[in-house]
């Protein structure tokens, strides 16, 4: 893994821990009597707030988990690393077009 | 490092949980993204996730999410601070907390 690569995946794991802690009490509390999408939806309807975390959240969970994949495929798949990381990227693509879709989902429609 | 010692598991448990949760992450925006047809699309998918064995998979990425963030935390700090003493303990102390808040997890939904 290059130097830019690592450093971003530490950034990215980093600003991370936060978002993290507060997705799992969302979860607990999401969960307490029931998941309904009646009761999430009131939450993150026209939500600034929860559009910018979960915003943020796609993007640094995208870019972390596009450099993790591609290190896994380097060292445990016969791909060459320049086919990992076009791999890679693509996927990291892929989940940051589908959050962002999420987050409109759950935020604007 | 040896292969199947303490410290050589919690980097495969690293490796491993990241790996599921971005297997997990994008049917998890899939889901979400049902909520562009409507509240009442959304609404059967989460009736869906009612079932029992639905439960525990989610149970099991709550497990996977807090292993993942703890080890992690780990790796963070052991990168970036002075200290390196008790890795064995913090790693076996981190897979213990990640499955309390499971288990405490399938508690409350069940």
């Amino acid at each position: 893994m290059s130097m830019r690569l690592y450093l971003w995946q530490r950034a990215t794991a980093a600003l991370m821990v936060p978002l993290v802690l507060v997705h799992i009490a969302v979860i607990f509390y999401a969960t307490r009597n029931g998941m309904t999408a009646a009761d999430i939806l009131s939450r993150t309807r026209g939500s600034i707030v929860w559009a910018s975390y979960y915003g943020l959240f796609v993007v640094a969970a995208s870019i972390h988990a596009s450099i993790g994949v591609r290190n896994v495929l380097a060292e445990w798949s016969p791909l060459t690393d320049r086919r990992a990381e076009r791999l890679a990227l693509a996927f990291g693509l892929l989940l940051a077009a589908l959050g962002a879709r999420a987050v409109y989902a759950v935020v604007l429609s | 490092m040896h292969r199947g010692s303490a410290l050589w598991i919690a980097a495969l448990v690293h490796r491993l949980s990241g790996l599921a949760l971005a297997i997990f992450l994008p049917l998890h925006f899939l889901a979400l993204g049902l909520a562009i047809d409507g509240e009442a699309k959304f609404e059967s998918f989460l009736r869906w996730t009612d079932q029992p064995l639905v439960k525990f998979a989610e149970g099991g990425l709550v497990f996977l999410l807090t292993v993942h963030l703890l080890g992690g935390l780990r790796v963070l700090v052991i990168e970036n601070f002075d200290w390196r003493d008790g890795q064995k303990q913090v790693a076996t102390i981190a897979a213990a907390i990640s499955a309390i808040i499971a288990f405490i997890f399938l508690a409350r939904v069940f």
